[in-house]
This record gives C-alpha cells, structure tokens and sequence, in this order.
C-alpha cells in the first residue's frame, strides 16, 4: 500500500480552532486622551506593540508602535492618540475559527486584529504570534490526550494478568436499520486501532464485521448480535440471530448468491459476495444454520499476522463450512 | 499525487460534506454500486465512484478509509447522510455526470484502478 502523507493537524486544527482559544484576553486599552508620550510607556511597561482605542466602552481605533514611530519622526510626540490612531479596524467574532483570522491578516496585512463578541464589545485581541502559540499548545494538548489513551489501552492485556484475558464487547443489531449501518463494525474498527492492531488487520475486521453487520440488518427477522472477543493474540467476532436461517448453508456461501429482495438490492446490497468477502478476510470461519431457528456466524482473525502460522493448530485455516 | 481538490476543480465537482480533508491525496480509483465490491476491491485514499448516495456509502467510505466519494447523475444525499458524512470526515462530491464519464475524466488526470 502507498505511503500517503496525511491531512495535517496543523491544517484541521486551524479549522477547528476557536479563535477565543488563541487571542490574548485581558486588553491593554487606551483612551483617544491619552497622549503619544503616555502610549509610548504603557507600551513599554507592558511589553507590547500596540492598542485598541476605546471611548465610553465604545471601540474607535487602534494604535501600534508604528503609528508611535511616525509621531516621533514628525515630532508630534505630545498629540493625542486620536489624532495619530488608525480608525480602520480589522475585528474578527471571537467564535470564528482560526482559519478566518488568517484570512485576515493575508488580506488586510495588518499586524493584530481586534476581537469582538457576538454584540460587538472588544474581548480580546489576535497576532500571529498569539496563533503560533495557540495552535502549538493545542497540538501537544491532542498528541497527548490521544498518546495516553493509546497507551493506556495498547498495555491493557499487560495491566491485567490473568491466565487467559479477553476484553468483550457487545454490539446489538435491530432489523432493517439501514441507517445505522456500519456504526458497531466502526466502532470494533476504532477499538483496535486504539488497541494498536496493524492496519492490515484492522481493515480485515472492519470488512468481515461490516459485512456480518450488514446480514443481521437485511435478513435477520428480529436482528441480531455481535459479539467481538479480544485476546492478546485474536480475535474472534461471533453473530448470533434467531431465524429466519438459512435453508442451505453450502448455497449460501456460493459467490453471487443472495436472497435480499430488489428495494435492497436497489441500495447496492445483496451482491452474493458478503459472506465472500467475511471468508477472504477471516483466518477462520464458521456458519452454522437452521431454517426457522437462526442463525450463528464465527469469525476468527489473528491480530499479529506473522503469528498466524505459528499459533494456528491444523485445520483454523479457512474452510467450507460442513 | 493528486489531491481531492484538484479533481473537484477539474471536473467540476461539487463538494458538500468535509470540504475541510480537500487536500487529502489520492491514490486510485474505484467504481461500482455494489458496496460489498468496494469492501472488497477498493484501497484506502482511493476514490470511488458511484450512483448510490444513501447513508451506508458512508460506512464503507469510512471503513475502508477513502480519500473522497463522488455521487454520480446527479443523486443527491439526504441529510441523514450528509451529517454522517460530515460526522466521519468523509468527504462527498456530486456531479450530474455519469460515471463513465467521470472515471474517463479521472483516468486522464492519472488516477488509476487497482490492478
């Protein structure tokens, strides 16, 4: 399989991102009064490069280091902020994301951008500086929480010791629920992947639990189970139904053969080729039947594939099924 | 490689579900209606073409880990679908195009099936 460079998280994240998870709260704020010599040491004391400007909790410019730096050129040090202040100001909603506040700054190339709430009131304001850090202590928060969550449960089976440790886990089935379709093999699939299975083999469970889910959902009369057991080493995925079975379970396995009726075979089921598929991709497989009773589906993958062909005995290789 | 969005300008192909994975790469192609086929032949970052567009393509886009579905003819997506779609990351394009034409169209853009 092709190594595929991935969608980055940097590149989601600046989608996901809140730009109130990034902008700098607690605004150091100027009156149109305030004089440039006066803006030059708030500047300086708190270690900034610029301000928004408000008049009676109103917004009504915004004044950098830059507009400080042309004042003292034009010797105009003693004027008031409102004389030398920007009036044209660049907000972005605080609940935008951070995507927005990039297009921003492209666009209008300025240094900050003023950040407002839903009504307009100044909350906070952005550099790209502030979305540098941002975006870089949102990226180890993920890589963590995730890292610890895979490590957690990729050492369970060394956690806990006993003779023989599996983890069950149960997933019901209602008939002819086609929009939940998939939603327990997905969640088996998410499992594993957290249990650090190889893609290989989690692609084989995801396929061989779709297909299984899938036969509950179109034949099974009152649904079904699924039933999925983990061990350090396999994994065996069992569904039980009951009924309304299968008259001929060798017929049943032959590819192309379906008994799905045209409004589901109009969906893009019923190929013949689901209980095909579950046996490519099984190392083992059972399917025992009875007409009128149910029907059960065993299905066994080894999680290590180079261990297949230590720890299979003879004869849990894929077979016919009697 | 060629990336999802490339193909949606070429083609003209409109994006309604998890435009943000646009720049997702892709690696082949894969076209049938019969999702148990696409469980079987198509590969993850494939893109597969179809004429179904109800929520199951979905799961199996998922399952398989595709780059991209594009829904063919001018089938639409009901909501249902579009909020799973949205909720997996699986990115949905539609064109009123058949699928001959589309997979014509994405063989001469370099996108190849699996042998």
């Amino acid at each position: 399989m092709a190594q595929v460079p991935k969608f980055t998280k940097i590149q989601e994240l600046i989608y996901e991102l809140p730009i109130e998870r990034v902008m700098k709260k607690n605004v150091v704020q100027v009156s149109p009064d305030t004089t440039m010599t006066e803006l030059k040491e708030i500047l300086r004391v708190n270690r900034i490069s610029g301000a928004p400007v408000v008049e009676e909790a109103r917004l009504v410019g915004v004044i950098s280091i830059e507009d400080l730096i042309k004042a003292l050129v034009e010797g105009d040090i003693q004027a008031p902020v409102r004389k030398r202040m920007t009036t044209q100001m660049i907000t972005v909603r605080q609940d935008e994301s951070v995507i927005e506040a990039v297009k921003k700054f492209t666009q209008y190339k300025v240094g900050r951008l003023l950040v407002v709430n839903e009504s307009g009131g100044l909350t906070g304001i952005l550099t790209g500086g502030d979305i540098t850090r941002g975006l870089l202590e949102a990226i180890s928060l993920d890589y963590h929480a995730e890292e610890i969550s895979r490590y957690r449960a990729k050492h369970i089976f060394e956690d806990i010791v006993s003779d023989q440790t599996s983890l069950i886990l149960r997933y019901k089935v209602k008939a002819k629920d086609f929009n939940s379709g998939g939603r327990a093999s997905s969640k088996l699939k998410r499992a594993l992947d957290r249990l650090g299975a190889v893609p290989e083999v989690i692609r084989r469970v995801a396929i061989s639990s779709y297909e299984a889910e899938m036969n509950l959902i179109i034949h099974a009369d009152e649904g079904g189970e699924i039933i999925a057991e983990l061990q350090p080493e396999v994994m065996r995925i069992t569904t039980i139904d009951h009924g309304p079975g299968i008259p001929d379970v060798k017929e049943a396995m032959s590819l192309g053969f379906s008994t799905a009726p045209n409004w589901i075979r109009e969906l893009g089921f019923g190929a013949g080729m689901g209980l095909a598929n579950i046996k490519r991709c099984a190392d083992f497989m059972k399917l025992e039947s009875k007409a009128g009773a149910g029907t059960q589906l065993d299905i066994v993958i080894y999680l290590r594939p180079e261990a297949t062909d230590e720890t299979s005995p003879q004869g849990e290789k894929p077979q016919e099924p009697a | 490689m060629i990336s999802v969005k490339e193909i949606v300008e070429k083609l003209h192909l409109e994006a309604v579900s998890s435009t943000r994975s646009l720049d997702r790469p892709v690696a082949g192609g894969y076209a049938s209606d019969l999702l148990s086929c696409v469980m079987k032949g198509a590969k993850k970052d494939d893109i597969w073409i179809t004429l179904q567009s109800h929520v199951n393509v979905i799961a199996v886009a998922s399952l398989i880990g595709l780059a991209a579905v594009i829904m063919t003819e001018g089938n639409r997506p009901d909501q249902e679908t579009l909020n799973r779609a949205e909720s997996e990351g699986v990115t949905l394009l539609l064109t009123p195009r058949t699928t001959y034409t589309v997979v014509g169209a994405l063989n001469e853009l370099g996108i190849k099936g699996n042998p």
